[in-house]
């Protein structure tokens, strides 16, 4: 008993070495179950105090790019399913949008709204998985069964109509692939209702909770400035208080009809990108609410050629993903693939930011703050 | 401001510069001497305010690198695309990482990808491949039998 007591009564920790050049050096990843994939980071630490942050990328870099350089209009939209997985649809949308842009094709109305819906949706899955990650970095593992369980549910409404539950594929130049499965507005409506009540046990049961806010509150501070310096677009730029929503600020489709706020935040820290996303679920699920129920008769997919020809010049398109600003700049020579083709993706600039954000801070807190980045890797790399 | 006014205000500033019809937005082709002061005056003019470079790529054009940065402003809304050329046999241009931190990732990307010498560059190393690797895979002549990404 006494020989117990004596050693938990020793320091646990050695205290931070104030010479220079006995700085510890630790690696994050490349398999890290907070880094969410394959990011690798080299950590500068004092003590328990970060120095620096160096993030080493390119474990899974395919050369996207590249490769769509030798694929044709219709064939590279497959791809970009694979960049940012957790909103392949609003990646396909924007790829089909910038070749509609060149082509100068009308996309019927029937279309558009069944792509906003399925990007809105593509947005609550998205921020749903992201939520229950984030509570399960910071040690609560109930909330992740949660999100996966919600987020399900529209796994299954995806299926039924893509036939496919991540990489969807669904969205082409000049409309969308099929048209709706006759279930999906009626389940729809019901995942609608059922979530406004998930929200709220979601935020009895995280948002609330003290232990939580403590360790969210102040941490990964991004001042606006900043934020925008370093290209941050999405949550993590609105929790600055960046309005930055290309919904509002250059609508594509049909936005600029509905009824929305942009969401901001102005604490720049953790809790405020924390609250930023879930008010975005609420704000999604009001935009599908109002075009559930009017989805508009007709065709589901425009005309157009076989082969697809893009005139000669330079074509870029931006969207809204779940992360930030998607960019697609394509420039063209007239010919039937991509000349050169680029794709801007919020991840990589957000991940930018990381280590002027938890420079000083405590190693713990590096978790709290990446966390509320929500880093996709194989969107950094691509 | 609209694309023929900013046409106008930034013809004042550089009147080197030489306009590309055509497009979406302005674009504007500046010597890559001129980079670094013109891109400091627009971010910095209240009236232009371009404080967000939202994309910065190169595109090889087989006798010439174009390097292409997309400007927009958070405060105006309105988007410029500025290029300049560079000499494709050693292509080199001022960073502009002090001005806007974004562009340190994105120019490290550039620099392995197309092999674009970024001068005074913080930390001018890969980023995405390995350190041993040969060749600027994404210009237009490159071949890499072993690792083939043409499809």
């Amino acid at each position: 008993m006494f020989r117990q007591t004596e050693i938990i009564n020793q320091p646990s920790t050695i205290p931070p070495s104030k010479e220079e050049g006995e700085y510890l050096t630790i690696n994050v990843g490349p398999q890290h179950p907070a880094t969410h994939g394959v990011l690798h980071l080299v950590i500068t630490l004092s003590g328990e105090t970060i120095i620096n942050i160096e993030p080493h990328l390119g474990y899974i870099h395919r050369s996207i790019e590249k490769m769509c350089e030798s694929l044709s209009y219709r064939q590279f939209i497959y791809v970009t399913s694979r960049m940012d997985y957790l909103s392949s649809h609003i990646n396909n949308h924007a790829c089909a949008l910038v070749v509609e842009k060149g082509l100068q094709v009308e996309v019927p109305q029937r279309a558009q709204y069944i792509r906003v819906i399925m990007d809105e949706l593509t947005r609550i899955a998205s921020h749903s998985l992201w939520w229950g990650a984030m509570a399960m970095d910071l040690g609560a593992f109930t909330p992740f069964f949660h999100a996966f369980r919600e987020r399900e549910a529209i796994n299954e409404i995806m299926e039924e109509t893509c036939g496919a539950r991540l990489t969807m594929n669904y969205m082409v130049p000049g409309g969308v692939m099929v048209d709706l499965h006759p279930n999906f507005q009626q389940k729809t409506k019901a995942l609608i209702q059922a979530y406004y009540n998930r929200l709220d046990e979601w935020d009895e049961l995280v948002t609330g909770n003290i232990i939580f806010q403590n360790r969210m509150k102040g941490v990964g501070m991004l001042s606006a400035e900043n934020a925008i310096s370093y290209g941050c677009t999405g949550p993590v730029a609105r929790g600055s208080g960046v309005s930055c929503d290309v919904r509002k600020i250059y609508p594509y489709e049909i936005y600029n009809q509905l009824q929305f706020d942009e969401i901001l935040e102005t604490g720049c820290d953790s809790l405020a990108r924390y609250n930023v996303r879930l008010k975005e679920i609420r704000q999604s699920l009001k935009i599908v609410e109002q075009l559930i129920d009017n989805i508009p008769e007709g065709e589901f997919q425009a005309k157009t050629k076989a082969v697809l020809k893009l005139p000669k010049g330079e074509f870029y398109q931006r969207v809204e993903t779940a992360r930030g600003e998607l960019g697609v700049y394509i420039v063209s020579e007239g010919g039937t693939t991509p000349y050169r083709i680029k794709f801007r993706s919020p991840g990589f600039s957000n991940l930018s930011a990381l280590n002027h954000m938890v420079k000083g801070s405590k190693i713990g807190d590096l978790i709290a703050a990446m966390g509320t980045l929500d880093l996709v890797i194989p969107d950094i790399d691509r | 401001m609209t694309n023929e006014e900013l046409k106008i205000k930034l013809t004042e500033l550089n009147p080197a510069a030489t306009f590309e019809e055509g497009g979406e937005w302005l674009n504007l082709f500046i010597d890559a001497a001129d980079l670094l002061s013109f891109t400091k005056t627009i971010k910095e003019n209240s009236e232009l305010y371009f404080d967000y470079l939202f994309c910065l790529t190169c595109v090889d054009w087989k006798t010439h690198l174009t390097m292409v940065y997309h400007f927009s402003s958070t405060k105006h809304r309105h988007n410029i695309v500025v290029k300049v050329k560079l000499d494709r046999t050693n292509p080199e241009i001022e960073t502009l990482s002090f001005l806007w931190r974004t562009a340190e990732f994105h120019e490290r990307e550039v620099y392995e990808l197309f092999g674009v010498k970024f001068l005074n560059h913080p930390d001018l190393r890969r980023l995405i491949l390995t350190d041993d690797f040969e060749g600027w895979p994404l210009r237009k002549d490159f071949e890499d039998p072993i690792n083939m990404i043409k499809l």
